[in-house]
Formats: C-alpha cells, structure tokens, sequence
C-alpha cells in the first residue's frame, strides 16, 4: 500500500501532497520537512529508494520536480517508480506535455487525475486510456457546467441592467 | 489536448501562487500564507458568497494546506459545498473534504448523509466523485452507513463505479474486517468482471483477504494462473500494455497473489511453475517495468514450493541485477538475493565480492540492504565480523530511527550466535555504549540474567569467570563520560551482585564507584536507585560474611541526600539500606542471599497462609467472604451498568431509523451475566522489580516471574546448552578444548576447507586483500587465492580461540589466527585431492564480474559527471541575471519543451532536459508558447526565478 504521494520542487517546494494513511498535520510537516531534506541531497546515480522510519520512499526527478512515494517495506520499489511514471505519463497526456508551472497553476487537476490513478493507496487503473477518457469525461461535465453557471449569471447581470 | 481550462482561477489566487514562487525564504513564504488566511478568514465568512468564487476560496484553502498551514477554519465551508447540487462544486468540496480531513475528524458524520444520497445519483460522475470520498473517509462507525449502497454498485452499469466500489469495499475490510466478512463472494464474482480494469481493482481486496486467510481460497489458484496466463499472452486490451510489457501492474499483483497461495504447499505451487517459467523466460530485462515483474517473479519463486528450474531462473536475474551498474537493479538485487537464501543459500557465494562492493557503497540505502541480507545470512561461523561491522555502522549514523532497529539487530545476532561469553559480552557494551538510549529495556534486563545465570554450563568456575570479567569491563567503562542510562542500570546491578563476588576488588572499591555513579548521573533517579540498592547488597554481602562494615563518607552523603530525597522510592531505597545496615549477620543472609537472583520461589496464590487468621476471625463472628460473582443482591444493579455500557461499546452509531421499542428486556439477562464476569478485575500484583529486591526477600522469584514475560527462554536455547554438542572437531586441531559453541565453528570450517580447495586453482585476480579477507569472513571462506586458506579458516578458528584464550582482542585475533595456519593446514591438504573443474570455473565468475563493475562505474561516473558540471553553471547564471535574462530563459525553455524523445518509452530517464537537441515531439512548441503567453497576458512571470517550471518533465 502506498502511504503517501508527495511533490516537491528542487527548492524543497511543497507542489502536491496526497495522504492515504492518517497523519496528523504535525507529522505531516514533519514527514515533508524531514523527507525533503534526505531526498533533495541525495547525489544522482544513487538508488531511488530511501530507507524511512521502517517504511521505504521511492522518488523520481522529473526535470526540477521529485515525485515521491512512501510504501510498507516488502513493497515492489521498481513497481512504484512505474506508477509514478505512469502517473506521470497520463499528466502529460492531460497536460500535454505537462511542465512544473502547470501543476503549480492547476494543482487541483493534479489531485483529480490523481484520484482516477491511485485509490486508498492502491493502483485502481493502470490503462493510460481509461485515466484519460475518465478524467475527460468529468472535464467535459464541468464545462458544460460552467456554460449553464455562465448564462445564468448574464441573466442576473440582464436581471440587474433593467 | 492542451492545457485545458488553463488558467481560469483570478488575478488574486495567480498572483499568491506567483509570490509563494518567488518567495526567497521560508519566513517570507510563511508570512505570505499567514496573509493570505487572514484574507481568507474574512472572505469567506461574507454573506452570499457565489458559488464560483466560493469554489475559488476552498481552492486556496487546500493550497493553504499543502503548504502546511493550517485552514481548519474552512473545513466546514468545505464540506457545506459537498452538499451542493451542481457537480462542478461538489466536486470541489469531494476534493477539499478529502485533502483537510483524517477518518477521524469530528464533521465527517456531517457528510455521510450527503455521501449517502449521492452513492444513489442517477449521474455516474457524482456517484464516483461520492466514492472517492467514502474511500477516504469512512471509518469504523460510518461503514454501516455506507455499505448497502456501496455493494449495490458492484453491479453498476459503469465499470469506473464498479472499479470504485470495489476498492471502497477493500478499505472498508481494511477498516473493519468483521463489517464485510459476508461479502467475500462478491469480490470473487467480480475476479470474473468483463472489465480488465474492475478485475484488476478486485485483485487488492483479494491480496489482503487472501494474506489472512490462505486456506479459504486455494481453489481459487488455478482461476489465478489462467488469468496470470491470458495477461502474459497479451490477451488483455492493447490500452493496458505498458511500455511494450501486457498489463505488467496486473502481472505483478497476481503474482503477488500467488505467492501467498502457494506458499508451503507442493500442490497448489505445481500448477504455477508453467506460467512463472513463462513470464521469467517472455520478460523483457532492458525496461524498468520488466526488471519489476521479474522482481515479483523471484520473490514468487522464493515463496513457493521450491521448484529447482526456477530457482534457477530466478538466480539467473539476480546475478543480472547484481552485475548491472544501476543502483536500483544492484539494491533489488540484493533483496532478490536475501530472499532466494533461505531456500538456496550457497548461492549467495557466487555474488560474494558484489554484495561486499554494496557493503561499501557511498549510498546509504544499499548499504543497509546488504546490512539486512547479511542479517539474514549470519551464521555462527561469521558472526563476528557482521555484528563488528553493523556497530561500526550503527556508531557512525545519526539516524535514531535506524540506530534502534540495527542495534537491536546486533542484540538479536549476538544472542543468537555468540561464539564465547567474553565476545558476547564486549559486544553488548559496544552496542549499549552508543546506543544505550535506543534500544529495548528488555534488552538490558536480559543481559543482567544471562550474567547471572551463567551460560547454560554446568560448569560454575566459567560462569564466575564472565562474571569477573564484566565487573572487570564495568568498572572500566564507568571511566567514560556520559554513559547511556540503561547501560548504567546494567553496570549498576551487575556491581551490586557480584562486584565483590571473586575478591578481587574490595567493598570500598565497588562502593566508591556507586557512589560515582550516583553523583554524576544525579538527574536520573532509575540510575540513583539501580545504584543505591546495589550499594545495599554489597553491604549485606560484607555483613553476612562477617566482615567489618565502613561506610565510605561519600556514600554517607549520598544517602543522607537520599533519606530527605523527594523521590519516594528513593527515599524508601536509603532507609532500607540503613535498616539492613543494622541487622544481624544472620538476618541480613536471609534478606539478600548472595547470587540468588535468579532462584525461583512459590507464589501462594490462594493466600493459604492466611487461612488460620481467617478462622480465627470467622469464629469471632465476621462475616465470611462471598466472591462478587455470587453476589445476588447486587445483581441487577451492576447488569443494568454493564448493559449501557455493552451497548455503548459495541454498536457506535446508528444509521438506521429508531425501531419501536419491544418490551424484550428479560432476554438480556444472560448475555450480561457473561458480560459481567469479565468485567470483574482479576488482580495480579504487578511491582517493579527493583522495589521487590530491596523490600522483602523473595526477589528471586520476582526476577524469575518479571524475565518469564521478557521472552528470554528461547535466547537460552538457541546458544546455550541445547546447541553445544560436546563432540571435539573432526578435521580440525585435536588440542583443542571444544568449550560453547565451538563444535559448530569446527563443523562450518570443515566445509569451507573442502570449498577452499576449489579456489586455490584460481588465477590471481587484483582484488584488494581487505576485500576477499572480509568475503572469506562473511560467506564462510569461498572465494580464494592462494593466501585464503588462512583466512578462510579465520572465523572457524577465531571462535575456537576466543575460547581458548579468553582476552584476545578483534585484531590480534586475525593475527594469531594467520600464525597458526601450518597447524591449521593438514586437513585442507588432505581435502585438495578432491577439485572439480566446474567449480573453478564457476569460482572465476566473481573476480570478471568485479572488475566489470568497477570499469563500467568508473566510466559511468565520469560520463555523468561531464554534463553535470557543465550544466550546472548555465543555471547559476540564469539565477544571476534575472530581470535581462528573461528573455534568454525563454527560449531556453522553449528549446527545452522541444527536445522531447518519444513519450513512450524511456524507462531509467532522469529527464534533464537537453538544451542543445532539438527534435521535436508533435503539440510541444505550441503549447508551450501558448502557456508562456497566457502566463504573460495573466500578469505573472515566475520565469524569473525558476526557469525549470517550463521544462518538460518527460523531456
């Protein structure tokens, strides 16, 4: 099971944080603080696994962004870089080719196609395909949404001109 | 697609994200947030606030969060918009309620009922968004809430709510098993769902249920390995493939699954062999996803009735991932490696030099895997140089948390394997030097008994001497500054019992350095009392062998501080110590036998020693004693206490409307009966220990029923008497006395000197002779050259002379033992005459793979350190220029969107950009120049200050 997602910036910014097991916010600062600390000093070449208080974090660099994982320690570390890059990959197809302002701007995207990959802290979906098409399909929905709210509100600018 | 929506949220919320960006330091960053609450905190609570803008305001809420602040006084603006009707701002609210709140957050049961209402919508996107929320939320109390809805959804049209519900159910077994117990049946129902992706969702749940409980679900073995099969046939949809591997998550997950199933039992592991053999062989090892089935694979095989075609298959990939220069695949490895040894452990041999260039990795991680495995693979013949090692890494971290867990894995092996006392002592005061603190106080307990129960040896005269010899090393060690507290309640007890034991030092001697102990570590009372109480048994010993007693003046000080202490116990301590003191020679033996702390004595539970005092009472006309259990009187009132209190307890919350009230009350009689006879305390007095010791003179027994619960009597067994077979060794020296533990040292060494014979036909590789002295020590004495035979026999023999000679430090051990090869000698000789010729070629294997591994690291480090430093001043400059270099960061940039190799596969791709290629990938350039100018036309140019948010991060 996958207790955490995080998202941090080579600055040590926070850009995502997802918790699926129950963390207080104390240990949620200090899980961030202190895992920001280990895994952006880390020299490349090393694993992409860091040992953690009997739990183990995987992480990947994607140009200035590390995407980290925490699972239980007889997890499958090389099953979890692929989620990340799984998950990675469907944010550039959502995206298109995604970079680190786009999630920073649309970090609440971030967290719906997040929720469509990764459920209670397991993989619900491992086809692209599906990702995508649910994502778009909840899209579409706010869009139209967004029509409806858009006219009434030039009803109740019409209503408020007369 | 595009970056869809873009940037719609307004001015405001851009420019916070904006300059949190740029924010230079952490403070500047807090006191931006704090603003931002503050405006927040006033928006918020305005009367009719639109419903976009509100949406807008939990947006920032969960910005807020995430950046660890605190935004609690939104959470229930948050779950007011789950109750709204339009999608788009439930949605929302689903999101927001899911990121603020933990299950047990009090305004949960505020949005059950909305939960409830839309796991029935008619629209799906409502009914997942729902379920989503109640994986993430529901608990214990709220699943019965839930449950009904959640198993109507199984059956849903949409897979995407049947994949959902399926994974609400799952957490709802991690939850509460007992709520979803009867619904086992339906996720095997959906094992068989048409939908690759419900099937694969179904396998979660099934993983747990099956880790539980294994024997319920074998039949269910040859329904797995056929859909294990389909999946490796590529018969699944061509959208599940990934990275040209068929649906490797679902691969992995059954494979997992199999694992559980087949382990021990021949039958079922039978029909899995095929379809592990198949995926072994159909892997692609050049992907990272093929490395991580392959992986799986292993640790099947490991876990399964041992098939030996695979095993070496799966032998086969470890030595790949050995061998390869990712650190990854190197760590995976090892692990791999550690779990094929238990079934087949001389293959660890063959990756000996591999797992020692792990062993000195600079990276942290690898290193303590190897730690592990060699953890997994101590034996008595090389425990030494493990613990030695593993407390020479344990001095050297800081990390608490892994200082804990090494340390009590020292203890663990030391206990275990230790080969003579005098070691096993050294090497406990090595850890509980440096680590003291951490590790379990039942540690500590445990090493004061086996020093006070001797070894297991009939032999008394040994027991004395380790005795003497920890007194010896004690009062040594008391030499040194700032000394753990656990470690000091150790030295403390084992002064106070047998620091006087042998004569060879006097009461004052010992006295003294109590009264030391005691001033110098004066804010630890548990220290001051271990150490006041040792004082009072090295008086009672003076006095019950009739031997003058002085009270040194420090110690006469030191207790009179602790007669006016404010500590109780202290106090109780020091009063007792002076009631002892005036006792009789004969009394005080009788309070405190000499080395009698681990003598059993009789508890009278009955108390049957009260009997006559009780007669006597009874005659006098008391009342006699009537257990609570027959108290008829008293019966209703306590059954109707223990009923709201049952009721209380066991049911929670209710979701259900109230039924009528039914006049039923009589029926509960019996249930409470049972209720209340397990209410009714059963007393056991519980003291601690050291109050017993002073207090009366039945310590034995309280130390003997204290260590019951302290688990020690396995410890004993494994290196106590049970494992010592008094045979002398049979191919090695006969002058040896064989005294604990030896027999099994000779018994491995007659091994490896069979195996040395092997290698010494070996050619001469440069490997350094640290490093093969250390594989030698480690794997029992393998790989060798012509030197080896010497060290291959170091850890047999440094046993067998640690008992000999009982002083002999570490290094002058290695010495000795290398002096003493000739004598050594003749049994290898004499096993020369059997070498096999493909032994020497498989002995070659380690050496090639060694010096591969350093070529290619050697090659690689420099490859990878060229772009690094020649990139990293390109950066430094950006940073410098920031208002002139915008615009050349743009193009940078842009450049940098542009150069984008395919998408699809790159598996190991740290993703840094290169600036200076440029082929290009479809939509790239164009978004990002429409992303560049939105930004612009929207006011904010992070650029400035970071140009690496444009890169790509597939680039």
């Amino acid at each position: 099971m996958i207790h955490f997602v995080l998202l941090i910036s080579r600055q040590g910014k926070v850009r995502l944080t997802k918790w699926y097991s129950t963390y207080s916010k104390k240990e949620r600062s200090k899980v961030l603080r202190e895992l920001s600390g280990v895994i952006l000093t880390r020299g490349p070449r090393l694993c992409n696994f860091v040992e953690w208080r009997g739990l183990k974090v995987v992480y990947k660099r994607y140009a200035s962004l590390y995407f980290c994982m925490c699972i239980d320690p007889d997890g499958n570390e090389l099953e979890i870089l692929e989620i990340i890059h799984h998950y990675v990959e469907v944010l550039d197809r959502y995206f298109g080719s995604v970079c680190e302002l786009d999630l920073i701007y649309n970090f609440h995207k971030a967290y719906y196609i997040l929720d469509e990959i990764l459920i209670s802290g397991e993989l619900q979906e491992s086809s692209k395909r599906t990702v995508v098409r649910s994502v778009a399909a909840q899209d579409s929905l706010v869009e139209a949404a967004k029509e409806e709210t858009g006219s009434t509100i030039s009803n109740i600018i019409a209503h408020a001109a007369k | 697609m595009g970056s869809q929506g873009g940037f719609y949220q307004s001015k405001e919320f851009l420019d916070l994200v904006k300059s949190i960006g740029e924010a230079r330091s952490k403070a500047e960053e807090d006191r931006i947030v704090l603003n931002e609450i503050e405006t927040l905190k006033r928006r918020i609570s305005e009367p009719d606030i639109p419903k976009r803008k509100m949406k807008e305001y939990i947006i920032r809420l969960v910005y807020i969060e995430m950046l660890g602040h605190d935004a609690s006084f939104g959470y229930i603006h948050a779950v007011k918009m789950t109750h709204d009707d339009s999608l788009l701002v439930k949605r929302t609210g689903y999101l927001a309620v899911t990121l603020f709140l933990n299950e047990d957050h009090d305004l949960i049961i505020l949005i059950v009922n909305t939960i409830q209402k839309d796991l029935k919508s008619d629209n799906y996107l409502v009914v997942c968004a729902a379920l989503n929320a109640v994986c993430k939320l529901i608990n214990e109390e709220t699943i019965p809430a839930v449950l009904p809805q959640a198993m109507e959804l199984l059956a849903h049209p949409k897979e995407a709510v049947r994949k959902k519900a399926i994974m609400a159910l799952h957490r709802f077994y991690q939850k509460s098993p007992s709520s979803v117990s009867h619904l086992v049946s339906n996720f095997r129902k959906r094992l068989c769902d048409n939908d690759p992706g419900v099937m694969g969702a179904t396998l979660c749940p099934l993983f747990e249920l099956i880790a539980r409980d294994v024997n319920s679900y074998k039949d269910l073995v040859i329904s797995f390995v056929s859909i294990l099969k389909q999946v490796a046939e590529r018969r699944l949809s061509k959208a599940y493939d990934y990275h040209q591997m068929p649906a490797p998550f679902i691969q992995i997950k059954l494979l997992k699954i199999l694992a559980l199933l087949g382990s021990g039992d021949k039958q079922a592991s039978e029909n899995m062999y095929t379809v592990v053999g198949d995926i072994f062989r159909k892997c692609d090892s050049s992907s990272n996803i093929g490395n991580a089935v392959l992986y799986e694979c292993i640790c099947c095989v490991s876990s399964i009735y041992p098939n030996p075609k695979l095993l070496e298959s799966a032998a086969d990939v470890i030595s790949r991932f050995l061998k390869s220069d990712s650190h990854n695949l190197k760590y995976m490895g090892i692990d791999a490696l550690g779990r094929l040894i238990k079934i087949s452990p001389e293959i660890a041999e063959q990756h000996q030099l591999a797992v020692i260039d792990c062993l000195e990795d600079p990276d942290d991680t690898l290193k303590r895997k190897t730690f592990e495995l060699l953890y997994k693979m101590t034996k008595s013949t090389n425990v030494e140089v493990i613990v030695d090692r593993m407390i020479d890494y344990m001095i050297s971290i800081n990390d608490n948390h892994y200082k804990t867990e090494i340390a009590s894995r020292c203890v663990e092996l030391a206990e275990q394997f230790a080969p003579s006392n005098q070691w096993f002592i050294q090497t406990m005061n090595r850890v509980f030097e440096h680590a003291g603190d951490l590790v379990n106080i039942k540690v500590a307990h445990n090493l004061m008994r086996l020093i006070a129960e001797g070894f297991g040896e009939d032999d008394d005269n040994a027991d004395t001497k380790l005795r003497s010899s920890a007194v010896e090393s004690y009062l040594r060690i008391l030499g040194e500054p700032k000394l753990p507290s656990v470690f000091l309640q150790v030295i403390c007890w084992v002064l106070g019992e047998y620091g006087t034991a042998d004569g060879m030092f006097s009461a004052s001697d010992i006295t003294g350095k109590l009264c030391d102990v005691a001033e110098a570590y004066s804010n630890d009372e548990t220290v001051k009392a271990y150490a006041t109480t040792a004082l009072m048994k090295i008086y009672a010993f003076e006095i019950a062998a009739r031997r003058k007693v002085d009270m040194l003046p420090e110690c006469q000080s030191l207790m009179e501080e602790l007669l006016a202490s404010h500590s109780t116990d202290l106090q109780q301590r020091a009063y007792e110590l002076q009631a002892v003191i005036g006792l009789d020679a004969h009394a005080v033996a009788c309070i405190m036998p000499s080395d009698a702390s681990c003598e059993d004595i009789e508890v009278d539970r009955d108390l049957s020693f009260l009997n006559d005092y009780i007669q006597e009472a009874i005659e006098k006309g008391a009342q006699p004693y009537i257990p609570e259990s027959e108290r008829s009187g008293m019966l209703n009132i306590s059954n109707f206490r223990n009923q709201d209190h049952h009721e209380a307890s066991s049911h929670g919350l209710r979701f259900e409307a109230y039924e009528l009230p039914k006049p039923a009350v009589q029926s509960r009689i019996p249930q409470t009966l049972i209720a209340s006879t397990e209410i009714v305390p059963v007393p056991e007095p519980m003291y601690p220990r050291e109050s017993y010791q002073t207090t009366m003179p039945s310590i034995p027994s309280d130390a003997g029923s204290a260590e019951l619960k302290l688990r020690l009597e396995g410890v004993q067994k494994k290196w106590g008497r049970s494992t010592y077979t008094p045979a002398t060794s049979t191919s090695n020296s006969t002058s040896q006395k064989t005294v604990n533990g030896t027999s099994q040292g000779d018994g491995a060494s007659t091994v490896s000197s069979m195996r040395e014979t092997y290698d010494s036909r070996k050619p001469q590789v440069e490997v350094s002779h640290e490093k093969q002295k250390l594989a030698a020590s480690l794997f029992g004495g393998s790989s060798k050259t012509e030197k080896s035979p010497a060290t291959g026999h170091k850890a047999a023999k440094a046993s067998s002379h640690v008992v000999e000679k009982s002083h002999v430090p570490k290094s002058s051990l290695e010495v000795a033992s290398e002096k003493a090869t000739p004598a050594q000698q003749p049994p290898d000789l004499l096993d020369l005459g059997e070498p096999t010729a493909t032994s020497t070629a498989l002995q070659l294997d380690p050496f090639k793979q060694l010096e591969g591994l350093l070529d290619a690291t050697e090659v690689a480090s420099a490859v990878n350190g060229a772009p690094a430093a020649s990139r990293s001043p390109d950066i430094m400059a950006l940073y410098a220029d920031t208002a002139a270099g915008i615009h050349n960061k743009n193009d940078a940039d842009l450049l940098s969107g542009l150069s984008n190799p395919s998408v699809t596969n790159m598996p190991g791709t740290t993703a840094m950009p290169q600036v200076t290629q440029s082929s290009s990938k479809g939509p790239n350039p164009k978004d990002s120049l429409e992303k560049d100018a939105l930004v612009r036309q929207m006011g904010v140019n992070p650029s400035s200050q970071n140009p690496n948010l444009f890169k790509d991060l597939l680039g």
